[in-house]
């Protein structure tokens, strides 16, 4: 199955393009996709512990397991969250 | 767009036109009408950590930013039921002093509009997939905050204390 791959910010500079398309094993979930992704793209691997997905627009778990033409959307922190206790 | 209660725009940010489009939207209402507007504008700021900031420039993911301000219109909505919700947030190369989030918050009674547009503003620096590159002196970096994830309770437990109700 082929995913289209969304990516931004900071992420979307270590890419190199805003969006990309890869095929996948059937079955294959988010987290599976972003392996890939980091294999590919070493640096995307800073994003481990604090990335966000979307799938189709909505925000999804890592553990969404993905079907053919489906866009995924990996997401860096976003910008306005720093906590001011 | 400039009548819609929720955007995404590469335009200027106008308060009238979400006011405007709250107090339309009531006219006709059944409820106690609207006794009280509470608006909120976010600007660009000239200095950040003590250095001098040139611009800003804001990417969005559009359709989920656009889920993400209706998933917050529900939230509002469900603390505060007869308060109603405008929120546009800009995109694109801003200067200093120009406005990248515009909130209002329309509702019979003050403190409900107040708590509203104050809960609106925590939760769109949660959970709206937007970004913005600090370009200063010398070079540019994207700001990064906080894992966006709508359905943390923790965090929108804090955006809710922040409102002080």
């Amino acid at each position: 199955m082929r995913v289209n791959i969304r990516v931004f910010a900071r992420l979307r500079d270590i890419v190199g393009a805003a969006e990309l398309d890869r095929d996948m094993p059937t079955g294959a979930t988010v987290r599976q996709l972003w392996d890939e992704l980091v294999v590919e793209f070493p640096d995307a691997s800073a994003y481990a512990g604090s990335l966000s997905a979307a799938v189709n627009t909505e925000y999804a778990k890592m553990e969404t397991m993905l079907h053919d033409g489906d866009e995924v959307a990996f997401l860096p922190p976003v910008s306005g969250g720093q906590l001011l206790l | 767009m400039s009548f819609q209660r929720l955007a995404v725009t590469t335009k200027r940010l106008e308060l009238d036109a979400l006011i405007h489009c709250l107090s339309e939207a009531t006219k006709n209402g059944e409820s106690e009408g609207i006794g009280a507007v509470a608006s909120f504008l976010g600007l660009v700021r000239e200095r950040n950590l003590g250095h001098r900031v040139m611009k800003l420039e804001y990417e969005a993911y559009e359709p989920l930013a656009m889920h993400a301000f209706e998933r917050i219109t529900s939230e509002v909505v469900e603390r505060w039921p007869a308060t109603q919700l405008a929120l546009h947030h800009r995109i694109g190369v801003l200067a200093i002093g120009e406005a990248s989030v515009a909130i209002v918050t329309a509702s019979p009674h003050r403190a409900d509009a107040f708590a509203a547009c104050r809960y609106a503003i925590e939760r769109v620096k949660q959970i709206a997939p937007i970004w913005k590159r600090e370009f200063f002196e010398g070079g540019d970096v994207w700001i990064e905050g906080a894992t966006a994830d709508p359905d943390d309770a923790t965090a929108r437990e804090d955006a809710y204390r922040r409102t002080c109700v």
